[in-house]
């Protein structure tokens, strides 16, 4: 069995074609939504958990690849140069997720990769320019 | 009425006995034992703040040359330098962009200055018969130039508007980044620890003020500019938006990275992070109020960025108290709400600030001149 989360990104024209029910139904995966978000004409962001044997969540994404979806794998996302933190506070003004947040006793920016769905959007937002994704360079096709 | 000198009170911080309290403790204090006591028994307040100053840079002096030249056209780590400083000096702006790399500038030949790092220097002349060299492409230090004194020419802003976009687009800021429909609100002050919010009409900060300066001592070396302490004030005295600014010298040298950062805004440029201290002796009663103020005490407006027009509308005035709990309501609608300045860094600095005091090597001072009592911005008009 695999469990594996991950980040779909897609035009909202391929939204149209279900495509939960398709990993569902033929692909035979359980899939679990966790984030959606949809800017109608433009994009789709859905975070997912994938759920099922090796073969099926292979065959899952074998369906997303040749739908031209997307799929950056969550469990991967954003690493953060802590030490070089100034604790500004800048991240977390568009992270909607709430991954980046500060507390707000000791004023600290903490970083809960539980609830990043690698949307991108901190990388350029932090002014130290400490934020990054591994893999490919994602942030920037997908939040313009 | 209670009346302390600043004699009396630097006596007691050569002696060891000075008590000092930051901006943030000041409160309780006052809370707990009101003002006529806590104005007895405290003699300084420490405040900080550490946030992105765009109006700021460094005068270098190079050193000459064998032969000599008179630089006109300077770069360093290809950010251009001002020329036109006699031969050898030199100013960089923090804002100043490399002719290579979008994402650095100015401020990062600063920081990397700080952090004793090579830097390249290529500048080139005419030539003139006293200085005939016509070109230089050579590696500096901060150990290998002159003087380099960090000199800005408007930080430590009193009070600031928080900032929100109506459109339907995110807007990269010098407030960060803005989330379409105002999906976001982002301010940059750092309220009730502030240094200008804690002496609001400048009693005891003027011309040559000594001032904790990105790690090391510097002093306000004249009002800053866009000085404009006649805003709008509540009733506590404290302006409702952008008001005093300083303009603040300090040596580079004995600067450290910890309080010196460059900063990149994606579509706007370079800034630099800069950290202020300031010492705030506490002579009278009124200014241990001042230094009571709390961030319920201190509002500002939030404005549209979305409008790009020099009078852009306010939408809603708001306390940092509201600011800081991290949510405003805006339109009916509950907003996140970030800061863009360092908070923890300038709780830092102000406590700093607070054990070179306690230490003894930090004294007050009494300002030369004050700092204007009246001022008004200017805008620029165009005509021919
Ligand atoms: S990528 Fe950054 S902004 Fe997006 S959810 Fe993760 S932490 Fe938040
Ligand atoms: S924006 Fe960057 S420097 Fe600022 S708190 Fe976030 S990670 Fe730290």
């Amino acid at each position: 069995m695999a469990k594996e989360r991950v980040l779909l990104i897609f035009s909202t024209e391929t939204y149209d074609k279900a495509l939960t029910y398709h990993l569902i139904h033929d692909c035979n995966v359980k899939i679990n939504i966790l984030k959606a978000s949809i800017t109608p004409g433009k994009e789709g962001h859905l975070l997912i958990d994938i759920d099922g044997s090796e073969e099926d969540v292979a065959s899952a994404y074998q369906y997303l690849t040749q739908e031209q979806i997307k799929v950056v794998p969550a469990n991967r996302q954003i690493s953060i140069d802590k030490d070089l933190c100034i604790h500004c506070g800048a991240c977390t003004a568009v992270c909607f997720a709430e991954a980046m947040s500060l507390n707000r006793d000791s004023w600290q920016v903490e970083f809960s990769p539980k609830k990043c769905i690698a949307c991108g959007l901190c990388v350029n937002a932090c002014p130290l320019r400490i934020i990054s994704i591994a893999g490919d360079n994602l942030a920037c096709t997908m939040v313009e | 009425m209670i009346k302390k000198s600043y004699e009396e009170i630097n006596s007691k911080i050569k002696n060891g006995t000075a008590v000092v309290l930051t901006a943030e403790e000041i409160i309780s204090m006052v809370e707990e034992q009101g003002i006529a006591a806590t104005t007895r028994k405290v003699d300084v307040v420490t405040t900080g703040t550490f946030g992105a100053m765009c109006s700021s840079g460094a005068f270098i002096n190079l050193g000459h040359s064998n032969p000599p030249i008179k630089m006109s056209k300077i770069r360093l780590n290809d950010v251009p330098a001002s020329g036109g400083l006699a031969a050898v000096d030199t100013y960089i702006g923090a804002t100043e962009v490399s002719d290579s790399d979008e994402n650095y500038g100015g401020a990062h030949v600063i920081e990397d200055l700080v952090a004793g790092k090579n830097i390249r220097l290529q500048a080139s002349s005419y030539g003139t018969d006293c200085y005939p060299r016509k070109a230089i492409d050579t590696l500096i230090t901060k150990d290998s130039i002159n003087e380099c004194f960090l000199f800005n020419p408007r930080n430590a802003y009193q009070n600031y508007s928080a900032a929100a976009n109506s459109t339907d687009n995110i807007l990269y800021t010098y407030m960060g980044t803005l989330l379409p429909k105002f999906g976001n609100v982002t301010y940059s002050t750092a309220g009730q620890l502030s240094p200008l919010l804690n002496d609001p009409y400048l009693r005891t900060i003027g011309l040559g003020t000594r001032i904790f300066l990105a790690g090391t001592e510097g002093y306000v070396a004249w009002n800053g500019t866009q000085f404009n302490p006649s805003k709008p004030r509540n009733e506590k005295g404290v302006p409702l938006g952008a008001a005093a600014t300083l303009s603040l010298v300090g040596n580079l040298k004995n600067m450290s990275t910890d309080y010196l950062k460059a900063a990149v805004f994606k579509n706007y440029g370079v800034s630099l992070f800069v950290g202020i201290g300031i010492p705030i002796p506490l002579l009278d009663e009124e200014i241990t109020q001042f230094t009571a103020v709390r961030d319920q005490d201190i509002q500002t407006s939030v404005y549209d960025y979305g409008v790009p027009d020099r009078s852009r509308p306010a939408l809603k005035t708001v306390s940092y108290a509201e600011l800081k709990s991290g949510m405003i309501e805006l339109n009916g609608k509950k907003v996140r709400t970030a800061p863009m300045s360092s908070l923890y860094k300038a709780r830092a600095i102000a406590n700093q600030l607070k054990s070179w005091i306690q230490k003894g090597s930090f004294l007050l001072t009494e300002p030369v001149a004050p700092l204007p009592s009246e001022a008004n911005i200017l805008s620029l008009d165009e005509r021919r």
